[in-house]
Order: C-alpha cells, then sequence, then structure tokens
C-alpha cells in the first residue's frame, strides 16, 4: 500500500510534498504511521533494525533456554521457563512490526538462517553455568532496557509501542536476575563463584551489546536524524556502566576492569576498551556459539516444515469447504 | 515518557516507588483464603499419594514441554507449549506443596522433584515417553489433558478444600491445553498426506498407554468421547493398541523417566546445600 502510494506520488511529482511532510513530523517528535509516506532509506533502516531485533530475542531464548530443564528449584523453573516464553513472545511483536513494514516474517526467518541479517553478538556466548541465567538478566536484560527505553519514542509507531510492552517484560526480567544472583550470592561458596565467574565472562560482551563506538558506527547517523534511535552508542553504554557498577557493589561482585572507576568531574564512571576485534569477530560468525545457534534455529524451521505446511493446507481446505457450504 | 533515566521511565504510572527496579514480583495465590486444615474423615495418606501422582504427571510432562523450547514448528508454538509448560508446572508446585502439609513430613516442593529417585516417582508412562514429533507431541497432550481434566473436574468436589482449588484452577487450564491439541490434531489428520500419516502414526503410539490413564482414574468415557469427535473431524483412526501391561502408578517406567529425572536434578543435586 505505502509503496504504490510512494512511487505513484513520486511519478506525479508530490515527492517533495511528502518529504516535507515526513520531515515535519519527524521533527515534531510524532509517529510514523505504517500507512503514512515514508522515505524508502527509512523504511529499509527499519526493517534491518526491527528484524535484526527480533532475530536477537528468538536466538537469545537459546542460551537460557538450555536451563529450563535443570533449574535447581520449581520456582527458578517457572522464572525461566516465562522469561524464555517472552522472548518469543517479542519476537512476536516485532516480526509482526516489521510486516508493518511490508517485510514477510517468513523472509526474514531465512535471511536469519543464512546468515544475511544479524543478531545481537551476545547470544553467541555459551552458558556454561546456572548463574549464567541471573547474569544474562542482569547485564544482558539490563543493556537491552538501556538501549530500548530510548526506542519507546522512536519515530516508527509499531515498534515504539512494542518497546514499551518489551521494555517493561525486560525489567521485570532484570529484577528477576538481580534476585537470583542474590540469592546465590548468600549461599554456598561454590555458588558465590559461579556468579563471578558469570560476571567476568558476561561483563565485555554486555559492553560489547551497544554497538561500536560512535567514531566508527556507519549507521548510526541517518537513524539518529530519523529519531529511529535517540543515543548514541557511547551514550548508552556510559549509561549502562553507570548503572549497574552501584548494582554490583550490592552484589559483591567485582567487575573484571581494572580501569573503572568513578570520575568525579564527569559525573560518570571511566572504565577500560572492549576488545574490538573480539567484537567484529563474533558478529562476523566466528564467536563461540554462532555456528551452534544457526543450527538450532534452522533446525527448528527446516523440522517444522511440514506442521506449517499442513496448518496452511487445512486453512485453504477448511476455505473450500465454507465456500462449497455457503455456495449450496 | 522520560529516558533520562531508565527505570525512572519503566516506573512511570506505577505506585512502587521502587523505581529502581520499576517493578515488582507480586503474584496471585490461587490458595488465597483457601483453609489449608484437612478436614476430619479425610484419609492424609490417600490424600498424599494422590496430590504425589498428579504433580508427578505435570511435572514430567512440564519437563518434556520445556524441551520444545527453541524447536518448535512456529513461535506461536514457542508460545503455546510454554504456557502449557507453564501451566502443570504450577499445578505440580502446589500439589507438592499439599503433598508436603499432609504427609507428616513437611516437605517443600523441591524436595519431592529433586530430591526423590526415579523408582519413587509414580507418573504415567505415556507422559514419560520422548517428545518425538510435533503429532506426537499434540497427539499426547489430547490424551492426558482430557483424562486430567476429567480428573480435575472430578477433584473439585474433593472432600480436600485445597485440593479442590488446585483443581478447580487447573479445570480452566486443562480445557485450554486439550482445546489447543485438538485443533492441531484435526490441522495435521486434514492437511497433507505427510501430516496425516504423522499424525496416524502418533496416535497408534498413544494407544497403547490408553488403559493405564483408565486405571489411575477412570475417564475412559470422556476421553473416548473427545478422541471420537477430534478423530473424526481429523479423518483419523480412534487410537487403539494392545495395552501395556504394568502402571507408572505402581512404579512401572519407561526406560526414560530415569534419564528425564537426572537431568532435571542435576544442578540441585550437584548443590545440596544451596539455596535457589
Amino acid at each position: 500500500m505505502a509503496t504504490s502510494q510512494s512511487s505513484r506520488s513520486t511519478a506525479g511529482g508530490a515527492g517533495s510534498d511528502l518529504q516535507e511532510h515526513f520531515d515535519a513530523t519527524i521533527a515534531l517528535n510524532q509517529r510514523i504511521e505504517p500507512r503514512d509516506w515514508m522515505p524508502e532509506g527509512y523504511r529499509k533502516t527499519l526493517i534491518r533494525q526491527v528484524a535484526q531485533h527480533a532475530h536477537s530475542e528468538i536466538i537469545g531464548m537459546q542460551p537460557e533456554g538450555e536451563w529450563i530443564t535443570r533449574a535447581p528449584s520449581l520456582r527458578r523453573k517457572a522464572i525461566l521457563f516465562a522469561k524464555v516464553q517472552d522472548e518469543a513472545g517479542h519476537g512476536l511483536y516485532l516480526y509482526s512490526a516489521a510486516e508493518t513494514l511490508g517485510a514477510d516474517r517468513a523472509q526474514l526467518t531465512e535471511w536469519l538462517i543464512e546468515g544475511r541479517q544479524k543478531y545481537s553478538s551476545i547470544f553467541n556466548y555459551p552458558t556454561p553455568n546456572f548463574a549464567d541465567v541471573g547474569v544474562i538478566g542482569w547485564f544482558v536484560d539490563g543493556a537491552a532496557i538501556c538501549n530500548q527505553v530510548p526506542l519507546c519514542r522512536s519515530s516508527y509507531g509499531p515498534y515504539a509501542r512494542a518497546m514499551v510492552r518489551i521494555c517493561k517484560e525486560e525489567s521485570f526480567h532484570q529484577r528477576q536476575g538481580y534476585e537470583l544472583l542474590m540469592t546465590m550470592m548468600r549461599g554456598t561458596d561454590a555458588q558465590r563463584e559461579m556468579v563471578q565467574d558469570a560476571v567476568n565472562r558476561w561483563w565485555w560482551p554486555s559492553l560489547m551489546m551497544f554497538g561500536p563506538p560512535d567514531d566508527n558506527s556507519p549507521n548510526s547517523a541517518a537513524s539518529m536524524a530519523w529519531r529511529i534511535k535517540r543515543h548514541s552508542n557511547d551514550e548508552l553504554r556510559q549509561r549502562f556502566v553507570d548503572m549497574t557498577v552501584p548494582q554490583a557493589a550490592k552484589l559483591g561482585v567485582t567487575l573484571p576492569d581494572p580501569e573503572l572507576r568513578w570520575d568525579q568531574e564527569r559525573g560518570h564512571h571511566d572504565f577500560g576498551t572492549p576488545d574490538w576485534d573480539e567484537f567484529q569477530r563474533v558478529i562476523s560468525g566466528d564467536g563461540p556459539c554462532n555456528a551452534q545457534r544457526i543450527e538450532r534455529r534452522r533446525t527448528a524451521h527446516e523440522e517444522g516444515t511440514w506442521v506449517r505446511e499442513a496448518a496452511a493446507a487445512h486453512a485453504a481446505k477448511q476455505a473450500t469447504r465454507a465456500h462449497k457450504g455457503a455456495a449450496a | 515518557m522520560s529516558d533520562d533515566h531508565v527505570y525512572l521511565s519503566l516506573a512511570e504510572g506505577h505506585e512502587s516507588g521502587d523505581e529502581r527496579w520499576a517493578f515488582g514480583t507480586g503474584f496471585e495465590d490461587p490458595l488465597y483464603g483457601v483453609d489449608t486444615a484437612v478436614p476430619d474423615g479425610v484419609d492424609t495418606a490417600e490424600l498424599a499419594a494422590s496430590c504425589l501422582a498428579l504433580g508427578d504427571d505435570a511435572l514430567v510432562s512440564t519437563q518434556r514441554l520445556a524441551e520444545w523450547t527453541t524447536r518448535a514448528p512456529e513461535l506461536e508454538e514457542e508460545v503455546a507449549l510454554a504456557n502449557i509448560g507453564l501451566d502443570l508446572l504450577g499445578q505440580a508446585r502446589l500439589l507438592y506443596a499439599r503433598c508436603g502439609q499432609v504427609d507428616g513430613t513437611g516437605r517443600g516442593e523441591d524436595a519431592y522433584a529433586y530430591f526423590r529417585d526415579a523408582e519413587d516417582f509414580r507418573p504415567v508412562r505415556l507422559a514419560e515417553l520422548p517428545n518425538g514429533d510435533f503429532a506426537f507431541c499434540v497427539a499426547r497432550l489430547l490424551v492426558l489433558s482430557s483424562w486430567r481434566l476429567a480428573h480435575f473436574h472430578h477433584l473439585t468436589a474433593s472432600p480436600d478444600p485445597v485440593l479442590a482449588a488446585i483443581a478447580a484452577k487447573g479445570v480452566k487450564e486443562l480445557t485450554y491445553h486439550r482445546q489447543y491439541a485438538a485443533e492441531w490434531v484435526v490441522r495435521l489428520g486434514d492437511g497433507t498426506e505427510e501430516s496425516h500419516r504423522r499424525m496416524r502414526a502418533a496416535l497408534e503410539q498413544v494407544g497403547p498407554y490408553l488403559d493405564e490413564l483408565f486405571t489411575a482414574y477412570d475417564a475412559q468415557e470422556e476421553v473416548a468421547a473427545v478422541l471420537r469427535q477430534v478423530t473424526q473431524a481429523a479423518g483419523l483412526p480412534f487410537p487403539a493398541g494392545q495395552s501395556l501391561p504394568g502402571a507408572g502408578r505402581d512404579g512401572d517406567h519407561t526406560e526414560h523417566l530415569a534419564l528425564l529425572l537426572a537431568e532435571l536434578q542435576s544442578v540441585a543435586r550437584a548443590h545440596p546445600e544451596a539455596t535457589w
């Protein structure tokens, strides 16, 4: 609908009016809705970002999902099962938001499996101990909240509205993760060691979740101008560090960064530089679990083909039967 | 919405006063206001055994449903199977807790789930079988939810008010589980040649485990009525087959149970002194 509108208007020479209206909407901090005209670059950037976010939710089910069957208490099992289910729900809303831009969910899934679209590099790290579940909640959901709360005011309506619900659920997950860690820190020495071990492994990858430094972030400028994105990677990274340091102190764990200290003058924490070479390797496919994560998604998708085909065939038969019934 | 402070902006409209975390963790207690004293005349040993066995069915089923996580044929099925698993996990927790209150040991839910060995579990064997394909998943779910629903309907009139309350909550959940499974059995039976073949095979696999259910709780009529209606709509034969000797309720189990429990219990048993 929107595409034909855009080509028609360009052909008619009214493209600049539409562009002006779009620019004015953005400037007034108002929302762009699916039926509104939008520049193709805006549409493509959004599809890329929303799809990447959706893929991250779905792939992100794997590292923690592995622990549902082994969660060491029924309460933790319920919490974890519900959290991983929420991630599937987040993936669903986000794929739906992408569909309002003209994308097709099945196509996006293909692109994920073929490696043509990315997902957050964080989910390419393994979860060898149960404390990882807590640390993922604390760090990864915490970082996701920092990234995503500003997106609740993103210029694209369906994405912004999806983010409101997602952020609320993620704040709940973060709290649950932190509460698990608190409980473990009050437990046995072995449990405390598990927590510190998980903190050591997840800290740097979590800082990388905000993306490359601002001076090396190719897609940021356009996204900021279009108000798809509202804060720079470095600003959000700083916000996450400032938020997490006092929580780490309260928990009694050490964040594995010797350069981490409070800078009175800046009113922020100084911290070390993540290993950006590692980041590049992981997003390019050479992280510890990239192949495994994609393989799992591929297998589920392929093994589900016959089920999806059956559902479609049944729906088509039902429609035919209803049609015949109505005709008779 | 302000985004200067992530937690403040998330907490807008919530009066918890705890903006650091934005949300609390309050859950509705299904036993709120229910008198937990066991009424006179109730056989506590029988009540405990009943809670334990129904808890075991639910826990083992939950474990199998959890194994579907990240492996379901579509995202909607990820969400639905997790819902069902969570409902059953909730039922297991309440039933184990009740068992601990009435069997005289005062044990909590985790003692039953994590610190009993396979030979002390009493689930029906149909729940124990490995997942197989999605057709088997919905065939098993249709049978188990229909059977459990009939049993829970009956238990809503239990002389034990706690078990009656657990059953009343469960009836609503199980009605949805049965509906979900029935819709899929019909879709798969009617869908394509492949799905029809797989659905038929799944029902054949379930057949031999039916009688065991009715020995544990006789809902043969109710379950048969559901299966007749659903298999007819799906163009499938009614599941039949030589029933297996023995019964999970008597401690006869498949070889799969011990493995399932080994996984379930692994972390808890590695850290017996820990709290989680």
